[in-house]
């Protein structure tokens, strides 16, 4: 496989966390380390999982297809593979899979000199499936809680559980989930729209400098974040609605049983409006 | 372990305010004159504050705002009578609803939904030149119009829900009503009465854009973070002549996928990614009601119902039964 003209100088061994230099290379554009090899061990045991799953399903339609947790009444306990125990194991997997690569990222950014930003980024994501599989089913005693692996059928599972709260936007967290979503993506294209706007100017000028850029924001609205500011801002806000959301579904159920519009009557009750 | 990762600037280090790039003298409006360090902004991001430009189209555009603003306000004070408090108690849950279906697309007494109407107008409005000021600040600095026509596509969407779509379906009161709670209310009841929104295709693609968005920002901002200390954040730079931070912001993604970006092309990636979230919304929203009555149903035809174990009977379409709207 051709690397990249600059990519010899960087293919260099050490910044591994397991195995020494047992796994330390490369196969194509891909490093390999130990956790590469948990990674495909996790992910094509649990893709096989998902597969056969599917086929004791009634369709090989790809929308349709859902493998479900356990019945309530399994409760916590393990259940049998074709009853949610193949949900179960494929959660195992899916664990299994998603932490090796936030390690193999470690082990990647070690190599490479860089900061940890990006796997505890991913380890925010993590968080968020966690909670979603795992913490709150646990809370609610029950795997029955967690949502099926589908495409239509998670999103059923998502309409479903909001409706048992009765009106899921109402939830605090859910509000300030979505708002961070939002307004990720509105800095999400400031900042690429800057940057890009800068370098392809208008027609016959020259490319542009961050003088440029500062200038455009501080013209608009007074006040430019500056180049490294905004990947500060980005990854906070992105950081902040994975955070979020993962709050928002651990609090419903365990913490909070009425609909979430009824939460709000804390707000109609306080003293100062006497 | 206990690295400095540079998520707060530790030391600031002040050079003299910068007026900002020259613009052109012939005009009668100019960038205010006094920008000032701010420490707590300097924590996270550029110290400085200010200038800001006075542009005819941004003033108009302020102007505009102001009166949408106190129109709905307004009205939603009057709503409870007056009363300061209840104003401020009731605040999340008051609204400015749009006319009632009877009215269709005439225009209403000022009570019945006409302040609603005045208050879209200004507030469209005030976005319609706050537009025009960005692309003329991009076209003034000899910028491209990238922010412009990334705004734009946030603009659809608001037009669709607000203007387009209830033209096409002939009433205003299809609209989305101002206020905090009530227009969480009209998404629920939307999504309710057109049989489900989760399976709208073009909603499917927005969500996926919208979280696509957020990965991408978390991916970038935490790649640029992490080889800031080689320069990472200098992208324009990075863009006209690749350094060693943006060659290992680059191979840190192909070692882990296979696949990488460039300085410049991670931010295509960004702008499309974020603009097609607004684009692929605004069409679901647009195809809802006028093309598509129950997306459910349509899911249906279309094979995207997931097979479940049989619980309860076979569901009828309620708008088939006897005493439905026709």
């Amino acid at each position: 496989m051709a690397m990249l003209s600059f990519e010899g100088k960087y293919r260099v061994r050490g910044g591994t966390l397991v195995g020494g230099d047992l796994f330390d290379f490369w196969w194509g554009p891909f490093y390999v380390g130990f956790f590469g090899v948990t990674t495909v061990f996790f992910s094509l045991l649990g893709t096989l999982l998902i597969l056969y799953g599917a086929s004791l399903g009634h369709t090989w339609n790809v929308w349709r297809i859902n493998i479900a947790p356990p019945d309530l009444s399994y409760g916590l306990a393990f259940a049998p593979i074709k009853e949610g125990g193949l949900w179960q194991a494929i959660t195992i997997c899916a664990i299994g899979a998603f932490c090796s690569w936030a390690l193999r990222q470690v082990e990647i950014s070690r190599k490479l000199g860089m900061g940890y930003h990006v796997p505890f980024a991913f380890s925010v994501a993590i968080f968020a499936y966690v909670a979603l599989e795992v913490i709150r089913p646990v809370l609610m005693g029950s795997w029955g809680y967690a949502f099926p692996y589908g495409i239509l059928s998670h999103l059923d599972w998502v309409s479903n559980t909001g409706y048992q709260y009765l009106h899921f936007h109402y939830n605090p967290a859910h509000m300030l989930a979505v708002s961070f979503f939002f307004t990720t993506t509105l800095a999400l294209s400031l900042h690429g729209s800057l940057v890009l706007s800068a370098a392809n100017p208008a027609k016959g000028e020259a490319m542009k400098t961050a003088e440029h850029e500062n200038t455009f924001f501080r013209d608009i609205i007074g006040y430019s974040i500056g180049t490294l500011g905004i990947h500060r801002l980005g990854l906070f806000l992105a950081l902040s609605a994975g955070f979020w959301s993962a709050i928002c579904i651990i609090i419903s159920g365990p913490f909070w049983t009425a609909g979430w519009p009824a939460w709000w009557g804390w707000w109609l009750n306080l003293p100062i409006w006497k | 372990m206990a690295e400095y990762q540079n998520i707060f600037t530790r030391l600031q280090v002040r050079g003299p305010l910068y007026a900002g790039t020259p613009i052109e003298a012939h005009t009668a409006f100019s960038r205010s004159s006094a920008p000032r360090f701010s420490h707590l902004f300097g924590r996270l991001g550029d110290a400085q504050v200010g200038p800001i430009y006075l542009g005819i189209s941004g003033l108009a555009a302020l102007i505009c705002g102001f009166i949408a603003f106190e129109i709905i306000g307004l009205n939603m004070w009057a709503s409870v009578g007056w009363d300061p408090v209840q104003f401020l108690r009731q605040l999340p849950w008051l609204a400015l609803e749009p006319p009632a279906p009877a009215y269709g697309l005439r225009i209403p007494p000022l009570a019945e939904g006409g302040w609603w109407l005045l208050a879209g107008f200004f507030l469209t409005a005030s976005i319609l030149l706050w537009w025009t000021r960005i692309y003329l600040r991009a076209r003034a600095l000899g910028l491209g119009s990238h922010t412009a026509w990334a705004f734009a596509a946030a603009i659809w969407l608001y037009l669709v829900l607000g203007f387009i779509r209830p033209l096409l379906m002939g009433s205003w009161a299809e609209a989305v009503p101002f206020g905090i709670f009530p227009h969480l209310d009209w998404t629920a009841a939307f999504s309710l009465r057109y049989g489900n929104l989760f399976y709208n295709p073009f909603h499917m693609l927005s969500i996926v854009f919208l979280y696509g968005s957020t990965l991408l920002f978390a991916m970038h901002g935490a790649t640029v973070l992490a080889t800031s200390r080689y320069g990472a954040e200098r992208e324009l730079e990075q863009i006209a002549d690749r350094g060693t931070a943006f060659e290992r912001g680059g191979l840190f993604w192909r070692w882990t996928m296979g696949f990488c970006a460039s300085a410049e092309s991670i931010h295509r990636w960004a702008w499309w990614f974020a603009v097609l979230c607004p684009l692929t919304g605004g069409i679901g929203i647009l195809l809802t009601g006028t093309v598509v009555d129950n997306w459910y149903i349509w899911g249906q035809h279309h094979g995207l119902v997931p097979d479940y174990p049989a619980t309860w009977g076979p569901v009828v379409d309620p708008a088939t039964l006897p005493g439905a709207p026709k």
